[in-house]
């Protein structure tokens, strides 16, 4: 694919991570924001050919890790009723609630279907005028675009039979937040290119100036994460802590400005629960008073239900960087892909989850 | 039918993927479930997926259940049994419920006669008949079946296998949706092959026929809501002919496994786990095409747990790696055979790739069929 398999040129990845090499004179540990970066980290080995100490830090962008165990059992809860379409994209559905997950909802009846775009939910919706269709729309900056113009064009089409699950999370409150911990190991960050595609820059400058820490934009090749990695190194080598943009061909400064404009009129911030970490104060979107009628969790009426996080996973501590996937006791034990406790086993994207599929070679031998 | 054949159609012990049509990825009708609930009181999609469920449904319900009238062993995908005079013969069975039931380059008809056939082909066999039953749900389309059967006998008749019994019933359209297939076969083994998953030894070469991915794509482009435009086409065949000429090198071949549901990645590792090898292989020499590399990069899924249903995995001593892969070459259904690996004596039971890159990763068996990642 054009623009792609450029970007795992064998060759010259070797001549960025000699560069690497060369440029890195004592330990750093870097954390990247993104489940994409995490996944493509472990899947290509680029941690392996780092030098000694230069330490990746899984952070938590993996929207289907950080969804709150509550809202998978509103999910479920409005998923059961049987006047309801339930729609989501596919990975979520392996993740399971307190008791259950949509297949079992699905084996009982529920009428759960996956669909790639929530447009497609809305087409449901206008075939199905019987019936109430729920998109799950879960995610970062990135996935918002599409389930806003999605509430967007179901008002304007006067729709009355669609609506959305909303559990969106925003990265710079979650950066913030990581800065903020006492225990907060983080240097530097490589922000997640497909954000700041949507986003932009610009609300990344002043954390850089706050907490003092380089924040580089980097893509999710291979070529694309060793120059974010690079360039991250030469500022922490010369102490600088800027924001750099090495992912020019998919971000710009001002970020995509008619998606912005969607995003402003759909939602409104919110204080949002992100699993394993907690509450962050304003680090998420729920839909804005003009589209409120689109809420799921209002139509449906699961706003009251609260649910608590297993006490054995050590989920958070891994979101934050401060244990590695495999120091948690119940790692590749009690907690597999098969058996989930937290949810970063659950999504390939999840930082226990990417260690258990790719690392477990290492951990083996030495358990 | 008998129970054991029934039990085999719910997917296999050992957890490979013998139905071919059985669990197509991406559409949630047909999906295995991959992160199912352990103590499901009820059958839910993933207890059909060949995988983990599937096993645990056989081991915990099944097995007890026919008690001392099931065969010793792990009931495998195709079971080898003599009947006297020295004849073994080998028997299998398999159904197929692909959704659609056309996808680019084929059918659900000619994955049930090319399934089964590969079944008994990856133990060395030369099938000779085939049982087809049908079973439709009311509504079917006359026309559809119509191509379907066609399918079924071309099929049959480019792979030289005779249809000798076979059955039809009709579903309500609340039981069913479309046509569903099952077939069983049944073919004769020469005196001298003994191929089996458990074969591979340390050093043995890792081969494959041709290229990664093809009929798990070709399904896939065709997908309510998931729909993308590609020129893959599904790459089902009979492969009989193939592992003939794979034989008639004289090679001493270990094992043969078609990559089927859950891909070449499920495949090698339950070889490496029942071998108790491990495998190394060079991810550059895997001949993955680019057009499945760009739709499984869109998904966001790999293309080692993709689906074929016309390729092989062949472990052969190293010795006769050359050898063997020159026969294959020499076959249309092998031309583009490669070696991606070797058996090894470090991490016995898992397969490991060097990446492109020079890192390595652990080659995993999936879970269940792969979901379409968010973003």
């Amino acid at each position: 694919m054009k623009y792609l398999d450029e970007f795992s040129n064998p060759e010259l990845a070797k001549r960025l991570i000699d560069q690497i090499h060369a440029v890195t004179t004592r330990p750093w540990a870097m954390m990247e924001v993104c489940g994409g970066q995490t996944h493509s980290i472990i899947r290509h080995g680029i941690d392996q050919l780092l030098p000694e100490g230069v330490e990746m830090i899984h952070g938590p962008g993996c929207p289907v890790c950080v969804t709150p165990l509550e809202i998978i059992d509103k999910a479920l809860e409005i998923a059961k009723r049987p006047d309801v379409i339930f729609c989501s994209f596919g990975d979520m559905l392996r993740v399971p609630g307190s008791s259950q997950d949509l297949f079992q909802i699905k084996s009982e009846g529920g009428d759960v279907r996956v669909v790639y775009s929530p447009l497609d939910a809305l087409k449901l919706a206008r075939a199905n005028p019987d019936k109430q269709v729920v998109f799950f729309g879960i995610g970062f900056e990135t996935t918002a675009p599409a389930n806003a113009m999605t509430v967007y064009q179901a008002q304007r089409l006067g729709m009355k039979n669609f609506s959305l699950l909303v559990s969106h999370v925003l990265v710079p409150p979650a950066i913030a937040a990581i800065m903020e911990s006492p225990t907060c190991r983080v240097q530097a960050f490589l922000a997640a290119g497909h954000v700041c595609s949507v986003m932009g820059t610009q609300e990344y400058p002043p954390l850089a100036d706050k907490y003092k820490v380089p924040i580089v934009v980097t893509g999710f090749e291979p070529l694309d994460i060793l120059e974010g990695i690079r360039r991250t190194v030469v500022q922490l080598e010369q102490g600088r802590h800027e924001l750099e943009n090495a992912y020019p061909r998919a971000v710009r400064d001002e970020g995509n400005l008619p998606a912005k404009k969607m995003l402003l009129d759909v939602f409104e911030p919110t204080d949002r629960t992100w699993r394993g970490i907690g509450m962050i104060p304003q680090s998420g979107w729920k839909l804005s008073e003009k589209y409120r009628d689109f809420d799921a969790e209002e139509r449906f009426s699961v706003t009251d239900m609260h649910t608590d996080e297993s006490p054995l996973c050590r989920s958070g501590e891994v979101l934050q960087g401060l244990i590695k996937p495999h120091e948690c006791a119940a790692f590749g034990k009690q907690c597999t892909p098969r058996n989930p406790l937290g949810a970063t086993m659950v999504s390939s994207e999840g930082a226990c989850a990417a260690y258990y599929a790719y690392r477990r070679l290492e951990l083996v031998e030495t358990t | 039918m008998t129970d054991a054949m029934s039990l085999n159609g719910t997917g296999n012990s050992t957890g490979q993927g013998a139905s071919p049509g059985g669990a197509e990825p991406l559409d949630f009708e047909g999906w295995v479930c991959p992160m199912p609930l352990r103590d499901s009181p009820t059958i839910v999609m993933g207890h059909g997926g060949g995988g983990a469920m599937s096993g645990e449904l056989i081991d915990h319900l099944f097995l007890p259940a026919f008690g001392d009238a099931a065969a010793a062993g792990d009931l495998p995908d195709a079971a080898v049994v003599n009947v006297g005079g020295g004849t073994r013969l080998a028997f299998s069975t398999d159904s197929f419920v692909v959704k659609p039931m056309f996808f680019p380059g084929g059918s659900v008809g000619e994955l049930a006669v090319n399934g089964t056939i590969n079944d008994l082909a990856m133990v060395g066999a030369m099938p000779l008949y085939l049982s087809t039953a049908f079973i439709l749900s009311e509504g079917t389309a006359m026309s559809d079946l119509g191509r379907v059967a066609n399918a079924v006998g071309a099929a049959a008749r480019a792979a030289g296998v005779k249809l000798v019994t076979g059955d039809t019933k009709v579903v309500d359209s609340s039981s069913g949706d479309g046509v569903y297939i099952n077939t069983a076969g049944i073919g004769v083994l020469r005196d001298d092959v003994d191929i089996r998953p458990t074969r591979a030894s340390v050093g043995d070469a890792v081969l494959i026929s041709g290229d990664i991915g093809l009929h798990g794509v070709a399904v896939m482009s065709c997908r309510e809501g998931l729909e993308f435009g590609t020129t893959i086409e599904s790459d089902t065949a009979a492969l009989h002919g193939l592992v003939e000429a794979m034989i008639a090198t004289g090679a001493d071949i270990h094992v043969l496994r078609d990559p089927t549901r859950g891909g070449v990645s499920a495949t090698l590792n339950e070889i490496a786990r029942a071998s108790a090898v491990g495998m190394d292989l060079v991810e550059q020499h895997l001949p993955i095409p680019q057009m499945v590399k760009d739709a499984c990069g869109l998904l966001g899924l790999d293309p080692l747990q993709v689906a074929n249903e016309g390729k092989l995995l062949a472990i052969v001593p190293a010795e006769s790696a050359d050898e063997v892969l020159e026969a294959m070459r020499r076959h249309p259904l092998g031309a583009g055979a490669q070696r991606i690996g070797t058996c090894v004596d470090e991490h016995r039971g898992m397969v490991v790739a060097r990446t492109g890159l020079g890192g390595t990763r652990v080659i995993d068996l999936p879970i269940g069929e792969q979901l379409p990642r968010i973003c």
